[in-house]
């Protein structure tokens, strides 16, 4: 598939955890200056030049729960912490309206125009810091660089690419089932009315020629559907009307965040197959993980700084009922490693997961290779 | 008109790629074999007549090198004069089974070499031509021998039996800049004619009776004629990318499919005056908010055809009244 997806994969989830932290930081009334602080860390940590170089190299996308480490570790940039349960909702959101947006996208390119809607938003997250706000920009220089001249046939592999990524995911997301964006079933709406992607013509005309080119016969059919053409082309320019509302902030105070984790997928029995084989290549993941972390420069908090924890439910009751009752099919495995264990292979990886808990101690085996995996099969 | 069948369960979803629905049929043994991508493996399963699933079987994607497990581009059948045999494309190469899947009997894998860092290539595909199976890696056709025409990766080939005098062309292929290749086979291949795209990719295409059915991303179908390229047919067919094409040659009926959730079936026929080809619409079905990704013909008159839709872990089976 694409190897030019993770970059889009990455921004546009990031896109959507920040409005999603800014809603609950608003909702459990965080003091304004420390919320500021907040998306402010997480956002220059997203944006950090070295961190953009590694995340555009052309590859191929991590694995759930190895982008799933990559978040965990953005989340935490600065004085808040999340529990577990309010981790995993978050991560649930994120990823659900990422692949509601790629899905409704009328065109393949129209995903870039959606990460500049995400784009546009964050720059309004951090209206008062210019250095931030030159880092954001420089991004968007890159997207353009990089998908600019992509063709139409590029953009569809890439489109595919990312629904193979979100394949079988059904969480049911409850602002989406009160839009009808989504079903009762966890599947998405998909209109057969409105807005017709660019270029698309509206379906029913069947025209016929002649050998000579000219027309020589004008058919209309019934095509089923009820649309119409696109009033407009998105601008692709730093400042200018996107069109596409795909992107854009569907969170206010008012609107709550809940998931329901009951019925997320009919066919548990493949999913689980597949998430609990092995894989061999783990190995090669985590170097790439460690490159890509390693550019992270998190900035450790200096001074009495006091953190906090956000809570993505109305309640500590309930995240701690959330966490007893997540389906296991539904887990997400975080990598955790070791620091001492393997000075060779993953120095930079060790320093940087230095902060994180450590589990507990791994088992011996013979490879060094095997130590690290055998503590992603612990968790 | 059309009603909805009992539905086929698959094990895993189907993928949201292209020509995702391989259909063998089998009449005289009563029996259907559908194939589905689901992404690092495949499901290959036969149904009764009613759509009872009498056997299944899964299969992978060869492991080579690179980071992730290798995903599935295509699975389909080659009907060859003295035997049918199974295909599989992935990132890693080309395999090849009995037509049950029991048994590989080829593999050719995919250098990893040929993968420059910036454009990942993958072979995609697959069709039979005569003795030869053309199966398409990247932007080139590997036969026994390798038919350059594309610069852009191949997203689909369609061949029909050689008609004669008449019809020389009897294999094209299509790309994701839109361009087609239109070729004769024999043992050697010759490229006759190449129709430009327009900047959409072309993912599935068609040919009955000399004239090329080409779907574009844009939803449209057009019909051209094979031996000269010109257009004959433009029809503003679909609402999103047309993501499969399938024919009933006997009949002339054509069927498409695409990410609106519909699936339309046309007539084709040769005009009595200018001998040119013809298209009426005969039929237009909605699958409820289901990114359709493949789509088949179930028996040799049309009356019946299958869809398997992104996330969809079912084979949905349509027949006429």
């Amino acid at each position: 598939m694409s190897v030019r997806t993770l970059p889009l994969l990455f921004l546009n989830l990031g896109g959507e955890m920040l409005y999603i932290l800014d809603q609950r930081l608003r909702a459990q009334n965080i003091p304004g200056d420390k919320a500021r602080k907040v998306l402010n860390d997480i956002i220059s940590t997203m944006f950090n030049r070295k961190f953009m170089e590694e995340l555009f190299k052309p590859q191929e996308l991590y694995s759930k729960k190895a982008l799933r480490t990559v978040y965990d570790r953005l989340a935490h940039a600065s004085i808040m912490r999340l529990n577990q349960a309010s981790m995993d909702k978050l991560y649930d959101l994120m990823t659900m309206a990422f692949k509601y947006q790629v899905l409704l996208c009328p065109r393949p390119k129209d995903v870039l125009l959606v990460t500049f809607n995400h784009l546009d938003a964050i720059k309004g997250f951090i209206q008062d810091s210019p250095t931030i706000l030159h880092q954001v920009d420089e991004t968007f220089q890159q997207l353009t660089e990089t998908y600019g001249g992509l063709s139409a046939g590029e953009f569809q592999l890439i489109r595919q690419t990312l629904l193979i990524f979100f394949q079988d995911l059904h969480i049911r997301v409850s602002i989406f089932l009160k839009d009808k964006v989504q079903n009762s079933n966890g599947r998405f709406v998909l209109p057969v009315s409105g807005p017709l992607p660019w270029g698309t013509k509206v379906p029913g005309l069947i025209r016929t020629f002649n050998n000579k080119g000219e027309e020589v016969r004008k058919a209309e059919f019934k095509h089923g559907g009820s649309y119409v053409a696109a009033p407009k082309e998105g601008s692709f320019e730093l400042y200018g009307d996107r069109v596409l509302k795909l992107g854009t902030n569907m969170y206010s105070v008012n609107r709550p965040v809940e998931t329901h984790m009951s019925g997320a997928s009919e066919n548990l029995a493949a999913q689980t197959q597949e998430s609990i084989a092995p894989n061999p290549l783990a190995k090669e993941e985590l170097n790439l993980l460690a490159r890509l972390i390693g550019g992270m420069e998190i900035k450790k908090p200096s001074g009495p700084e006091p953190g906090f924890r956000l809570n993505l439910f109305t309640t500590d009751e309930e995240e701690e009922q959330a966490a007893l009752t997540r389906p296991e099919e539904l887990s997400y495995e975080v990598i955790n490693i070791q620091a001492a264990q393997d000075q060779q292979t993953n120095e930079e990886l060790a320093r940087i997961m230095g902060e994180f808990e450590i589990l507990d101690q791994p088992r011996r085996s013979a490879s060094k290779g095997d130590d690290l995996l055998a503590m992603m099969d612990e968790l | 008109m059309f009603r909805r069948e009992r539905s086929i369960p698959l094990r895993g979803s189907a993928a949201a790629l292209c020509n995702n629905l391989s259909v063998l049929q089998l009449p005289v043994r009563n029996l259907t074999h559908f194939g589905v991508v689901h992404g690092p493996s495949a499901q290959l399963l036969s149904a009764a007549p009613e759509g009872v699933p009498l056997a299944q079987r899964q299969l992978q994607a060869k492991e080579g090198a690179g980071v992730s497990p290798p995903l599935i581009t295509q699975v389909h059948w080659c009907v060859l004069p003295f035997r049918v045999l199974l295909v599989l494309t992935s990132h890693r190469g080309i395999q090849m089974y009995e037509s049950d899947g029991s048994v590989m009997v080829y593999w050719h894998a995919l250098d990893a070499g040929d993968a420059s860092l910036v454009q990942a290539v993958f072979a995609r595909g697959i069709a039979a031509s005569g003795h030869f199976i053309c199966v398409a890696k990247g932007s080139n056709i590997v036969l026994s021998e390798e038919l350059a025409g594309h610069q852009t990766p191949v997203t689909d080939i369609a061949t029909e039996p050689a008609q004669g005098q008449d019809c020389i062309a009897d294999v094209v292929t299509a790309d994701d800049s839109g361009l087609l290749c239109v070729w004769r086979s024999g043992p050697e291949f010759k490229l006759l004619t190449r129709i430009p795209g327009f900047g959409v990719p072309c993912p599935s295409v068609q040919l009955w009776q000399g004239t090329i059915a080409a779907g574009y991303g844009n939803g449209q179908v057009r019909l051209y004629e094979a031996s000269t390229g010109t257009l004959h047919v433009q029809i503003d067919a679909h609402a999103r990318a047309i993501c499969a094409l399938d024919l009933a040659p006997e009949v002339g009926k054509l069927l498409s499919a695409a990410e609106d959730t519909f699936v339309h079936i046309w007539k084709l026929s040769r005009s009595p005056e200018g001998g040119y080809v013809e298209v009426e619409h005969c039929h237009g079905e909605c699958v409820p908010d289901t990114q359709v990704c493949g789509a088949r013909f179930c028996d040799p008159s049309g009356s019946s055809f299958a869809v398997t839709g992104y996330d969809l872990a079912e084979i949905l089976r349509f027949s006429s009244m």
